[in-house]
């Protein structure tokens, strides 16, 4: 490649960061975001106010719902209300080759939910991993992309001569090039160790969808036989073809309630209605990194307990850690907050990085930049800047569009796509640094509008005043970005250099 | 980029361009390649109990990938790191076809 193994690594970065950059932003934002999903969901269902359900009842209302909706269903599961989404989500699958079905009642009820229809925090949740494609497309480019991150990462490590005092440099007055370079080099080593562990947990993650080779030799592709081995799930228990009474639900979720300290989180009822159907108590993750959680599987007629689950073998151990590790549902609020902060750091190493990518290639003055870094300044326009005003797009539409309008959900992710999509045409028609401080202020306004316009329209006081604080912080470092970048005249030392008395000196 | 600008002012810039496609298939399918074999091998071949083996073997090939890629990447030529991953690739597939005449992965009856 080149002479000498610092210079291939160098190169290597460059073009694979290149590569995956546009990609990976969009990943590390959203995903960033959605360490706050909970909050985001909460914030999108204004007219939503907790209530208290007990577990059990709650279980046996998304039953009854499913009952009546879904009575052939080969699998129900009824998600427990719980504080920070005090909704009833039920699931079900018609059978194993369909594709999984949902409904969300009222805790309350157990009618269908009459708040209006947004997909929350889930669909930027979706988009980190899948981008709202189809699930297999869009994890399998999601996943290669993070592995061409992570030789990105590895590579830049290695190229990184000086990582102890780069991590103390910021020359933003000596050139365009040496300030954006530095500010690559601070938010990348500043966070490394997150930006390492986010990304291999991340493809840890997709496992199984980029790596199935292990299960397929050891265990001829019997995914879920890996899984019962491996402690993480019971095993199918067929149907046995003739029907038979169940026991009511309550009383099985308090008898597993009473051998479990964590709280309810699911409950799965497998073959409904069917003589051999068994019922899974889910139990929240107990404390720890572990994405494991304690499961109780009974006999769905007779309630003899069949199987217990909790504790997992080292690898399998390692394995789901992996998992907590990359989802922090173990993180307190100040942990959280830590993690959210590296997450806009490495948001942040991936703009400086294409933007750095750009600037390096910036043609003389007067001269007319190629086709190639034209189409990276728009893409970088387009994606740096696009996709934040697709956010704040998309929050704006969860207050704007009519609460009764049909297929609203998917009108608001429509909203998303298209006002990013516009975005990203106004950055690939015109790359120049005038758009950057014209689509900025159109970000920073459109997130300054969401408080104001989620005042106007709805009256839930300062319930949500974390969110506008956010909403808030996001504009004005936006608006404060934008200015910068218009403000900016080139390197200080080049105009002092120029100036009279410097001149006069030389 | 020293060869890049000795190859395209020698004219040279299509084989350059040909050379770094060829690197860039290398590593992403003989990299895929290595580590896929290296998962399916060490799922069946570690001295642990199967789903640990699987566990351990899928949470080491990333690993594997992205040293496989940084390989090819950094040897001097394309031939040299073609075979950097031919050699691991024949052992591993060997040693997968044995594990898999020896090693019994029948569901339980």
């Amino acid at each position: 490649m080149k002479p000498g193994f610092r210079q291939s690594m160098a190169w290597l970065h460059t073009w694979a960061g290149l590569v995956t950059g546009w990609v990976m932003f969009c990943v590390f934002v959203t995903g960033t975001a959605t360490y706050y999903r909970a909050d985001i969901s909460h914030w999108m269902r204004p007219e939503l106010q907790a209530a208290a359900v007990e577990p059990g009842v709650a279980v046996e209302r998304g039953a009854a719902y499913l009952k009546v909706h879904a009575p052939k269903a080969v699998a129900w599961f009824v998600s427990v209300p719980q504080a920070e989404r005090p909704l009833l989500d039920v699931y079900w699958f018609d059978s194993f080759e369909t594709p999984i079905r949902q409904a969300t009642l009222d805790a309350g009820t157990g009618a269908p939910t009459t708040v209006r229809a947004t997909q929350g925090g889930d669909f930027l949740y979706r988009f980190h991993y899948e981008l709202q494609m189809m699930p297999g497309l869009g994890r399998w480019i999601v996943g290669a992309s993070a592995l061409v991150l992570l030789v990105a990462l590895m590579s830049g490590i290695v190229t990184h001569r000086r990582i102890f005092s780069d991590f103390f440099t910021f020359r933003r007055d000596k050139s365009a090039q040496r300030g954006w370079l530095d500010a690559h080099n601070v938010t990348g080593v500043l966070a490394l160790p997150f930006h390492l562990m986010i990304t291999y947990t991340g493809i840890v993650t997709l496992a199984f969808t980029l790596m199935p080779w292990g299960i397929t030799s050891a265990y001829r592709g019997d995914e879920l036989r890996f899984f019962v081995e491996a402690g993480q799930s019971p095993a199918w228990r067929a149907a046995a073809g003739r029907p038979a009474d169940a026991l009511p639900l309550a009383p099985l979720m308090a008898r597993a309630q009473a051998e479990v300290s964590e709280p309810l989180e699911m409950a799965i009822i497998n073959n409904p209605g069917d003589a051999a159907s068994t019922v899974v108590a889910v139990f929240e993750e107990p404390k720890g990194l572990a994405h494991r959680h304690p499961q109780v599987v009974f006999e769905a007629t007779s309630g003899a307990v069949i199987a217990r689950f909790g504790t997992l073998k080292p690898a399998a151990h390692v394995f789901t850690s992996f998992l907590g590790l990359h989802e922090a549902h173990f993180a307190g609020p100040a942990l959280r907050g830590l993690f959210f902060l590296c997450g806009l750091l490495g948001s942040a190493t991936i703009a400086t990085g294409l933007v750095l990518w750009a600037v390096a290639r910036a043609p003389k003055a007067g001269a007319v930049p190629g086709f190639a870094l034209s189409l990276v300044r728009g893409l970088n326009l387009g994606t740096i800047l696009g996709l934040p005003i697709g956010i704040a797009a998309f929050f704006l539409a969860n207050r704007l569009l009519p609460v009764a309008m049909n297929e609203r959900a998917t009108w608001e992710g429509a909203v998303f796509f298209a006002a990013w999509g516009l975005a990203a045409m106004v950055g690939l028609a015109r790359p120049y640094a005038r758009t950057w401080r014209e689509m900025g202020a159109a970000a920073a306004l459109l997130f300054l509008s969401v408080p104001l316009v989620s005042a106007l329209t709805t009256d839930r006081g300062l319930d949500f005043a974390g969110f506008d604080a956010a909403m808030i912080a996001i504009g004005l470092t936006l608006a404060w970005g934008a200015r910068k970048v218009s403000h900016y005249r080139g390197p200080a030392r080049l105009r002092a250099a120029t100036a009279p008395e410097a001149l006069a000196r030389a | 980029m020293p060869d890049e600008a000795a190859l395209r002012t020698a004219g040279l810039g299509w084989r350059w361009r040909a050379l770094v496609a060829g690197r860039v298939a290398l590593a992403a399918f003989g990299g895929y390649g290595v580590a896929a074999l290296a998962t399916a091998f060490l799922s069946l071949a570690l001295p642990m109990a199967r789903s640990e083996a699987v566990a351990t073997a899928t949470l080491l090939s990333f690993a594997i990938m992205v040293g496989a890629v940084i390989w090819v990447f950094s040897a001097h030529t394309l031939s040299r790191a073609a075979l950097g991953l031919a050699v691991p690739s024949t052992l591993l597939a060997a040693g997968l076809w044995l594990a898999l005449a020896l090693v019994d992965t029948a569901p339980p009856a």
